[in-house]
């Protein structure tokens, strides 16, 4: 049984900030299968078109008829824990800092036999579920959880190296004003965060959630504006050293194309959106990455609330689109950035949200709570690419079998 | 003669029986913009990028990239700003004739009226009791309405509630007065904007900006310190960036003013 995870005590300023130490990030190209699945927190492994068979590690050719169709597929993710071993010396840096540490084989139903981290209330000979899951240097790694859920499973030691559940950590989230953000605020604040700053620009303006906002429990108001860089260095010169998450909810939503001559309204998305989150991660990031090992009260996540159709342009909202695709690119490039640091960083697709900007779209729409849930439940379920509703769900699958039909059937 | 005026103007501003009073706020980040119904294009507010600051982007310089709208801050509107001024000769800043940047004002003072009421309004009452106690207000002259408003921050400052903005103004007939009746050069507030918060609502609709720029006349707003102005007697210095086409720009305002020996 996972003892319960204690809110952590604050830091101690005399004492040196762990840096973070790198894991081994190389992996061929065929296991980059693993790492895609692990991503969205799927349980994928190759499986031969020709014979059936299950095979792992990924290679190229099956091994048991030497069929060069090897897919990913899902699989069952059920097994046998055969054997457990503890590590206290364990050779590589980051474990050695972590020691002791738990691995075992196990059997999968499916075929394979696989190496995997465990959690604690795994035992010799029982029954485990097996998960993909993002170690701290972004690839995929598998891990062993019970069978059955067990109580305070989450909080497991050496399951929260691979998680990044806000329960008593800090989260800040950009853009109080916006639906996504105030939904994003609440849903932290019933997740357990320790405390929720929520950034508020143009403070001038009333706004109606303000009062809702600011009475919730760990809930703070502060000002902060990312078109603006005196605002995000001010900000990040009071929080950078007790963001543990960031929640960026940005997204200037506007209808219209760009033959229709907005051209005014594409810059204010992307100063906002790309631009906005450029601004955010110079003054946020280099915090966060220095912060990524620091024991209990560590960073560990960077997420971003990004619309599907930075992935495929909906030309009914093309420049906004646009904007969209550039602050994806932003965010990879981000991802990559604070890698070394061991931040996660997560983007969360949705299609149209049930909010004022998208009134005159017709169902199906994502309330931003739903949004606001798929957030708290990839952050605990440690994931990196998080597809949320319908229309997200459709696009990511349509986009992997025919992006010129997406194409088509967005433009109407 | 001329040449005198000057000589004299300078000793007068080395004694300081002349002082020069700066009217203009700072352009900051997070000073209020006009705010309009979202789905209509919005004015930028004052955004600052540093380009370097004396760091490897630029080892021995500090200096920045600023943007901002031309009605952001401290500003003038040209007649171009305006439908009714659409089809004036030189409507626009860079036209602005180079006479008009130096023009005397007087000043109305309505800020008791204003801190009791912040839908306060300018009315021809109000002009009409200016005029008996301090005279004609001279053709070609700013007219500056004190409502103290510069000294508010932030939300106080915007006055924005469910309907709408509250902040003083002009009402319609005043100002069709002033332009009409009296030939002013402009008209000058301290809030974001030449019209009161709710002067959609009046008839015509912005009665400051419909007047004023359909008869070739300017506006400046977000002005400060006017509470050192004299009602009458001050030289004002307002000009504008000479921008192509512009319909308006962030400027510096200042007002000389005389004291006496």
């Amino acid at each position: 049984m996972t003892a319960p995870l204690a809110p952590p005590p604050r830091k101690d300023p005399l004492r040196r900030t762990r840096q973070p130490v790198p894991l081994p990030a190389r992996r061929s190209r065929a296991a980059e299968g693993l790492t895609r699945a692990a991503a969205e927190g799927r349980f994928m492994l190759q499986a031969c078109p020709d014979c059936g068979t299950v095979t792992y590690p990924p290679r190229d050719a099956c091994p048991r008829c030497l069929s060069a169709g090897l897919a990913f597929a899902n699989v069952p993710d059920g097994g046998v824990l055969l054997a457990a071993t503890t590590l206290h010396v364990p050779v590589g840096l980051w474990f050695r800092e972590r020691a002791p540490w738990r691995t075992g084989l196990v059997r999968l139903d499916a075929g394979p036999t696989m190496v995997a981290h465990l959690h604690g209330d795994c035992t010799e000979g029982g029954r485990v579920r097996l998960r993909l899951m993002l170690d701290r240097a972004g690839q995929a790694a598998a891990f062993a959880l019970p069978a059955t859920d067990t109580p305070n499973m989450a909080d497991d030691r050496q399951l929260r190296e691979f998680t990044a559940s806000p329960r008593f950590r800090r989260v800040l989230v950009t853009d109080g004003r916006s639906e996504t953000g105030v939904a994003v605020a609440r849903a932290m604040s019933a997740a357990g965060a320790h405390a929720v700053f929520v950034g508020v620009r143009e403070r001038w303006k009333p706004f109606p959630e303000e009062a809702e906002l600011a009475a919730l429990r760990g809930v703070e108001l502060v000002a902060l504006d990312s078109t603006d860089e005196r605002s995000v260095a001010r900000l990040a010169a009071d929080l950078g050293g007790k963001t543990d998450i960031l929640v960026n909810t940005g997204g200037h939503v506007r209808p219209g194309g760009l033959a229709d001559g907005r051209v005014a309204e594409f810059r204010d998305a992307l100063e906002r959106d790309a631009i906005g989150l450029a601004r955010l991660a110079a003054a946020f990031g280099p915090a966060l990455r220095w912060r990524g090992a620091d024991r209990e009260n560590a960073a560990v996540a960077w997420v971003n609330c990004l619309s599907v159709h930075a992935l495929a342009s909906w030309p009914a909202y093309g420049a906004w689109s646009a904007a969209q695709a550039a602050a994806l690119s932003v965010a990879v490039c981000l991802r990559a950035e604070l890698r070394p640091g061991g931040i996660r960083v997560m983007n969360v697709f949705a299609g149209p949200l049930d909010t004022d900007w998208f009134q005159a779209v017709p169902p199906p729409k994502l309330a931003p709570a739903a949004l606001a849930a798929a957030v708290v439940d990839g952050l605990e379920r440690g994931l990196e690419d998080v597809f949320v509703g319908d229309v997200a769900l459709d696009i990511r699958d349509r986009l992997a079998a025919n992006p010129k039909a997406v194409e088509r059937e967005l433009a109407g | 003669m001329s040449r005198d005026l000057l000589a004299t103007l300078a000793l007068a501003l080395g004694s300081g029986t002349v002082e020069i009073v700066d009217l203009t706020q700072p352009l900051d980040p997070d000073f209020p913009v006009i705010a309009l119904p979202p789905e209509f294009g919005q004015s930028a507010p004052f955004r600052m990028e540093t380009i370097s600051r004396y760091d490897a982007a630029g080892p021995a310089w500090y200096w920045n990239n600023i943007s901002v709208g031309e009605h952001t801050g401290t500003h003038l509107d040209a007649p171009v700003h305006w439908i009714t001024g659409r089809d004036l000769p030189a409507n626009t800043v860079d036209a602005m004739p180079p006479q008009a940047m130096l023009a005397p004002a007087v000043l109305i003072d309505m800020s008791r009226a204003a801190a009791a009421d912040p839908d306060a309004l300018l009315t021809r009452g109000i002009l009409d009791a200016w005029e008996s106690e301090h005279g004609r207000i001279p053709a070609g002259a700013w007219v500056l309405l004190r409502t103290d408003w510069s000294k508010r921050t932030g939300a106080d400052y915007a006055g924005l509630r469910a309907d709408g903005a509250h902040t003083p103004g002009p009402d319609a007939e005043a100002m069709r007065w002033l332009v009409h009746e009296r030939g002013i050069l402009g008209f000058g507030t301290e809030t974001i904007g030449t019209d009161a918060g709710q002067a959609a609502h009046f008839n015509p609709p912005y009665p400051a900006h419909h007047y004023l720029h359909g008869a070739g006349r300017y506006g400046l707003q977000c002005l400060a310190h006017l509470d050192r102005l004299p009602p009458t007697g001050a030289l004002v210095l307002a000009a504008p960036l000479r921008i192509r086409n512009g319909s308006g720009s962030p400027l510096r305002v200042l007002a000389l003013i005389g004291h006496d020996e």
